[in-house]
């Protein structure tokens, strides 16, 4: 297809629009009177058909046509917002959804939409759904009728507008070829020689390329200006060989706008809705935005840390040198690249929104199907990630939280017989935490039921019956995650299939994060997401020991001291040290990381207090150096995990510095 | 002439012996510069170097052959390898030419070749009067071999 370097960004846009018409969606749920919402649910929808249509995706531009319909009487308030209407066009959406991510997985993004057509059209009649089957087959026999030549753009419109004004006429011609006919793109050349011979061939449907292509079944219209008369044009076209059957009607414009106008373009619709075009596409435009490839942030990325480098080497000079100008020129050029480093490290972050912004509408419909009453609450949804993070999150959320609301949260009975309030409560939050950033799905429902999970597990055969009685509560969490595993009793089609938890688990930790479990029997349950902040930047404290240079995250450092060697007490065969009331065990950089011993031993220690969570611990090294901001580096797929080394980052004078994991040294 | 299978190749020398790499995999040679250590690694893993701005491995590859270590010297040269998913850098006393080797002068393997375990060695070929090893990197640098490498270190402790 021509229109192929527009794809992408036709798919990218198209989600857009789909998700913003699930926000609104959901919005007028709750107030339906909001006409400001309709308005936005109308521009989405119209956009979305726009572009489908010019792209050729017709059962896309179909469906959203419909869609567009109801709304326009929402909006004009011939039929009132109501569930089951909601329900209808959710069901559109999804359906649209669907076709999307098809083309972007290379199909055609076709998809059967009559049902949904059928259901829209009912409401649009104001008529309860589900119920005739005449309409169907009514617009079924329309379609076939006059669908072919219902996308005129103004141009052919104008053109067969000035032909009837000159008596000329209007003729829908269609043929059938032969069964057998071999060589149909021939004949199609033929029919073609003599349609030009007695008129003027205005437009072809499927188009002329495609013909001469053979990219049609065995029939074809074509929209002829002509004075000749229907039998003579009949008579002519019959004199082509292996023809089956040649029909002449003519085209007037009413067959156009009548309905189902499911294949109108907007251009050619209704007069009202061409008005309502005209005020929708100056509005619909309200942010500017360019698309760029992730590799293309990524070259610019490394070019400009080669910039930062030279500055730091620049500035050396210009020290040494001692000369104001060049000292002034460079101190200017330091502080526009920092400003620079922010904007293309920004460029790269994505807020957690993008995701977290499909599940108001799933927690809906999910709790619809489930029968169960459900308040989501989003915290931290401007949490920034980045973009390659954001890309793999999506899948495992999904997830969990269809875990929670399937197997977590009870029903509402249930809940009043506990005492607890009918409506469930989920709760999804992100924040960012040291060089992680958290995602936490937590529930009130049920929580993890540790007799049932180790009956399941012990007859799943993933632990022994003695194995079992060992467990702590905690270890028992975990279990669930392991693979082959699901305590629902009844496998429903949302979760507990048996492959689920392990999966996700398995995602995230591909991710390099971490999946924890906390729950407590009839209270509820917390899954906490821990994933890295690959490729961002963080502030660090650089700490030299001994000969070598290292860089602490600044989240999670408490605070640094000067303690000295007396200060340190011995407990179980450990240095620890009273840090604040707390006892804080001490950990050497310099024997964690083998570093060759210098001569001097200090009477001070300079240490550098981490925590994890509620633990702490004390890093000794020799020096600190001062708080910078690096990017984070990969040390590359060669060395894969590095003990307590989180990563790399080039310092301003061109040297690697490793990050100091400091989850892994407090234990 | 054209019809024969021409191998272009950088020769380097790693204790007197010369070993050929093919050019398409080499993304440059740089002269030696400070290495960060990186702890807890296999021994012949020196650390990592600031590549434009790309974070890379360096190996020092008599120690990965199991050569004696000798001082570096204004020869010895970082040979900076694309491979796959991997950037990586192999410390080597000296990089000389780009040569031709012809396919027909390659032979196979004898059991017994210099210093380096045969595993390693693609092939021999002979140049005029010179002897060219023709490493296979793959397997020098396959995680395998490198995993293998850290336990077999680990169990000497």
């Amino acid at each position: 297809m021509e229109n192929n370097e527009y794809l992408e960004v036709f798919i990218e846009e198209s989600k857009e629009h789909i998700q913003s018409l699930n926000d609104q969606l959901l919005v007028l749920e709750k107030e339906p009177t909001n006409l400001n919402t309709i308005g936005e649910i109308f521009r989405s929808a119209h956009t979305l058909k726009g572009m489908a249509a010019t792209m050729g995706f017709q059962d896309i531009a179909d469906l959203t046509h419909k869609m567009e319909n109801v709304l326009d009487a929402v909006r004009n308030e011939k039929i009132v917002v109501n569930s089951t209407m909601i329900d209808v066009i959710f069901q559109a959406v999804d359906q649209l959804e669907g076709m999307v991510f098809d083309i972007a997985e290379g199909g055609n993004g076709s998809s059967d939409v009559q049902q949904l057509v059928k259901q829209l059209q009912q409401i649009e009649n104001n008529e309860a759904p589900d119920r005739e089957v005449q309409i169907i087959e009514e617009s079924e026999q329309t379609t076939s009728d006059n669908v072919h030549f219902s996308k005129l753009d103004e141009f052919e419109m104008a053109v067969l507008q000035q032909s009837a004004e000159k008596d000329f006429k209007n003729f829908e011609v269609y043929v059938k070829l032969n069964d057998n006919c071999l060589l149909k793109a021939a004949r199609v050349y033929m029919i073609f020689e003599v349609l030009e011979q007695v008129g003027e061939v205005i437009k072809s449907e499927p188009a002329v390329q495609e013909l001469e292509e053979e990219n049609f079944d065995l029939d074809f219209h074509v929209l002829l200006i002509t004075k000749h008369d229907a039998n003579d044009i009949e008579q002519r076209v019959r004199k082509v060989s292996e023809i089956d059957k040649v029909t002449v009607r003519e085209f007037s414009f009413q067959t156009q706008s009548e309905p189902p106008k499911a294949k109108d373009e907007p251009k050619t619709s209704k007069p009202q809705e061409k008005e309502s075009e005209k005020n929708n596409t100056q509005k619909a435009v309200t942010s500017k935005t360019i698309r760029v490839n992730i590799d293309r942030l990524d070259g610019l990325m490394n070019l400009f840390e080669e910039l930062v480098i030279d500055r730091g080497q620049l500035e050396q000079i210009a020290t040494n040198l001692k000369n104001p100008d060049l000292s002034e020129t460079v101190e200017r050029m330091t502080r526009v690249t920092g400003d620079l480093q922010n904007i293309i490290l920004n460029m790269r972050m994505v807020p957690v929104e993008q995701v977290f912004n499909r599940f108001p509408r799933m927690v809906r419909q999910l709790s619809k199907d489930l029968g169960k009453r459900i308040n989501l609450e989003i915290i931290g949804a401007e949490t920034e990630l980045d973009r390659t993070v954001i890309d793999e999150i999506g899948d495992p959320l999904v997830h969990l939280i269809r875990n929670s609301l399937d197997h977590g949260i009870e029903t509402p009975e249930k809940r009043k017989a506990k005492g607890k309030q009918e409506e469930g409560h989920l709760t999804l939050k992100a924040y960012h935490s040291g060089n992680h950033v958290f995602i936490e799905i937590a529930d009130d429902g049920a929580g993890i039921n540790r007799e049932k999970v180790l009956e399941k597990a012990i007859a799943n055969q993933v632990i022994t019956s003695e194995e079992a009685e060992t467990l702590t509560d905690q270890q028992v969490h975990q279990l669930i995650m392991s693979s082959g595993f699901s305590t629902a009793d009844k496998i429903s089609d949302i979760s507990g299939r048996g492959v689920g938890l392990d999966v996700v688990r398995n995602t995230i930790e591909s991710l390099g994060g971490t999946l924890t479990i906390e729950s407590e029997e009839g209270k509820g349950s917390l899954f906490s997401i821990q994933l890295p902040l690959t490729l961002s930047i963080i502030s660090v404290l650089l700490v030299e020991v001994e000969e070598e240079k290292y860089a602490i995250p600044l989240s999670s450092i408490i605070e640094t001291a000067i303690i000295h060697k007396n200060d340190i007490l011995n407990a179980h065969n450990k240095e620890v040290i009273d840090f604040r009331g707390k006892v804080v065990p001490l950990v050497s950089l310099k024997n964690v990381f083998e570093i060759p011993a210098g001569e001097t031993e200090e009477e001070h220690y300079s240490v550098v207090i981490i925590r994890k969570g509620e633990k702490m611990a004390g890093l000794i090294v020799n020096k600190f150096i001062g708080q910078h901001e690096i990017v984070l580096k990969s040390l590359g797929d060669y060395l894969g995990d590095v003990f307590a080394i989180s990563g790399a980052t080039i310092l301003g004078d061109g040297q690697v510095a490793l990050i100091v994991d400091t989850n892994t040294l407090i234990s | 002439m054209e019809e024969k299978q021409v191998k272009k190749s950088i020769i380097i020398e790693l204790d007197k012996e010369e070993y050929a790499l093919p050019v398409e995999i080499i993304g440059g040679i740089e002269r030696m510069q400070q290495i960060t250590r990186v702890p807890k690694t296999a021994k012949f893993v020196k650390g990592v170097i600031n590549l434009r701005g790309v974070v890379t491995p360096i190996i020092d590859l008599r120690e990965r052959f199991g050569m004696d270590r000798i001082p570096q010297t204004d020869s010895t040269r970082i040979i900076i390898i694309h491979q796959d998913k991997y950037n990586i850098g192999l410390i080597v006393d000296a990089a000389y030419d780009v040569i031709d080797i012809q396919s027909e002068d390659i032979e196979p393997a004898p059991k017994v070749v210099g210093t380096v375990d045969v595993d390693y060695i693609e092939g021999v070929a002979k140049i005029g009067k010179r002897l060219v090893m023709i490493l296979n990197l793959e397997k020098v640098l396959s995680a395998d071999s490198y995993q293998g490498k850290i336990e077999a270190e680990e169990v000497q402790k």
